[in-house]
């Protein structure tokens, strides 16, 4: 199995604050990795830096994949729900790869479009504005728009927040056919026992990696506890760094 | 019927010209001016206008009333306070209104300051608000080019742009389109504020973006609709304004922003989405 991405004492943040500190480690090609921790650890920020939207501190994120292949879902805040386009539309975004800014969205692109709306059970929302979605189902547009861009790496960010029970179960069954087609999956997730349950292998991140390995060892109560210590409050005078790496 | 609505545009060469400026100036501003009001950037407008206003004023200073050196002038200093407002926005903290407001602000200032240098002042109220009963041959070509770049500028961007608008986020991580089609958009702007400043001049050059672009929000709940809608009301508000301008002996460029407020204001009320109607009168509730 090749590595999908490699990180090489990777340091990320904001204004020399580290929110990702001496990261080091591989994400397999094909695996189903959890990305856990307290609020603040660093995940989304890991999430950024691998997609490419935040430039390494120092180390390195070696990636065996090109940009096209990768597909990022952010928190939902991101999005302009008050924009006056169909869910049609905003699915259709997904080939972007494929059709790019000039290309025909054509017969075989419609078809698509319109398996994916029905694999998330959005079947008949095509003509509907955004703005008129619930959560929910917003959150299976935007995964239909995920199994559109047909991305070898697929990253999430918190992708169950605030979903029923209904719709998370519909969702995950979706990253299981994923990683059975042997895409390479990272979710940041808080709810532990979905973890256990869904993902083989997990990392716990307190802006340090705490733990990296088979979910049920990484999730054990005591590197709970350390992951919780080591996200301490932010120190506005925090002395350079100038750890190196192990 | 025909000698209050078409016997004027029949009869004056200069009404035919500028029925024709206002139809370009819709074509181009209005679609414009949707793009503004749904990226939240309605105010961006004024604030562009006011940063065009110093440089026409410094082409009018160097070479009078010439069109290639108020347009040149316009377009430079529109250009400079819109992208090194966006670069600004973009490489720091510092939200696009705060940094357009700080280079529209010294904008203004530098060209009140040359203004005063000379002191003429006559034909700034020109400048001011417009002459769109006094368009030439070479204005009408200009306002025609903004409006066929504008068209064949927005046909190019258009996936990229409102996908910029709806979910940045997801553009950047498919695409590196974003920044270079925000500029291209801000250079629009620029490009149909210099052109609207000749008709109507640099303070209602924005009216005839604006308030069809907000008209539309109130008739239409899809993209291509409210463009359609704000084009139409556009040349609407301007033959309307023409109209009531040459029969009742009243300023034009006024007149032509003020039939587009009038249409607002019914909008306001009979509009089918989001309107006032919808509020005081939404009908019974359905099954589903």
């Amino acid at each position: 199995m090749t590595a999908a991405v490699r990180f090489r004492d990777l340091t990320l943040g904001y204004d020399r604050h580290p929110a990702v500190h001496h990261l080091n480690g591989t994400v397999e090609g094909g695996s189903l990795l959890a990305l856990v921790g307290p609020n603040g650890a660093g995940k989304t920020t890991l999430l950024k830096g691998i997609v490419g939207l935040l430039s390494p501190f120092s180390g390195a994120i070696e990636r065996s994949l090109s940009p096209g292949e990768v597909a990022y879902l952010p928190q939902i805040a991101e999005i302009d729900r008050s924009f006056p386009i169909s869910v049609y539309d905003l699915v259709a975004m997904g080939l972007w790869r494929r059709a790019g800014a000039g290309g025909r969205i054509g017969k075989d692109e419609r078809a698509l479009i319109e398996k994916a709306l029905a694999t998330v059970g959005l079947e008949g929302f095509e003509d509907r504005s955004i703005g008129t979605l619930s959560g929910g189902q917003m959150q299976r547009a935007l995964f239909a728009r995920l199994l559109l861009q047909d991305a070898r790496l697929i990253l999430l960010d918190e992708p169950f927040t605030s979903l029923d029970a209904g719709t998370v179960a519909d969702l995950l069954e979706l990253i299981r056919r994923w990683h059975a087609e042997k895409r390479t999956i990272v979710a940041v997730l808080h709810d532990y026992d979905l973890v256990r349950e869904r993902f083989p292998e997990a990392l716990l991140l307190a802006r340090s990696p705490v733990a990296w390995g088979p979910t049920e060892e990484v999730l054990r109560p005591d590197n709970l506890l350390r992951a919780r210590r080591m996200c301490e409050a932010f120190d506005a005078h925090a002395a350079v760094c100038d750890e190196h790496a192990a | 019927m025909y000698d209050i609505l078409i016997a004027p545009f029949a009869e004056f060469d200069f009404m035919r010209r500028a029925l024709v400026g206002m139809l370009a100036l819709s074509l181009g501003g209005a679609p414009i001016g949707v793009f503004l009001m749904l990226r939240r950037m309605s105010l961006t407008g004024d604030a562009m206008a006011h940063a065009i206003l110093p440089g026409a004023a410094l082409g009018f200073l160097v070479a009078g009333f010439n069109l290639f050196a108020m347009t040149a002038g316009g377009i430079v200093a529109g250009f400079a306070v819109a992208i090194g407002a966006g670069v600004v926005a973009r490489v720091t903290e510092l939200k696009e209104d705060a940094s357009l407001a700080a280079f529209y602000l010294v904008s203004l200032a530098l060209g009140v300051l040359i203004v005063s240098l000379r002191g003429s002042n006559i034909d700034l109220l020109h400048v001011l608000f417009g002459s769109v009963l006094a368009l030439d041959d070479d204005t009408l070509i200009l306002l025609a080019a903004f409006a066929t770049v504008t068209l064949l500028v927005l046909a190019i961007t258009w996936r990229p742009l409102v996908l910029e608008c709806v979910d940045p986020g997801f553009l950047r991580s498919v695409s590196g389109a974003g920044a270079p089609v925000h500029i291209a958009f801000l250079a629009l702007v620029v490009l149909n504020l210099v052109g609207g400043f000749h008709a109507l001049g640099t303070l209602l050059a924005v009216g005839i973006m604006m308030l069809p672009a907000v008209v539309a929000r109130f008739w239409a709940a899809d993209l291509t609709r409210m463009i359609v809608v704000a084009v139409v009301v556009a040349f609407v508000s301007g033959y309307g304004g023409l109209l009531i301008s040459y029969h009742f002996g009243l300023p034009s460029g006024p007149a032509i922003i003020l039939v587009a407020g009038a249409i607002y204001v019914v909008s306001l009320f009979l509009g089918p989405v989001g309107g006032l109607r919808r509020r005081f009168a939404p009908g019974r509730h359905l099954e589903a």
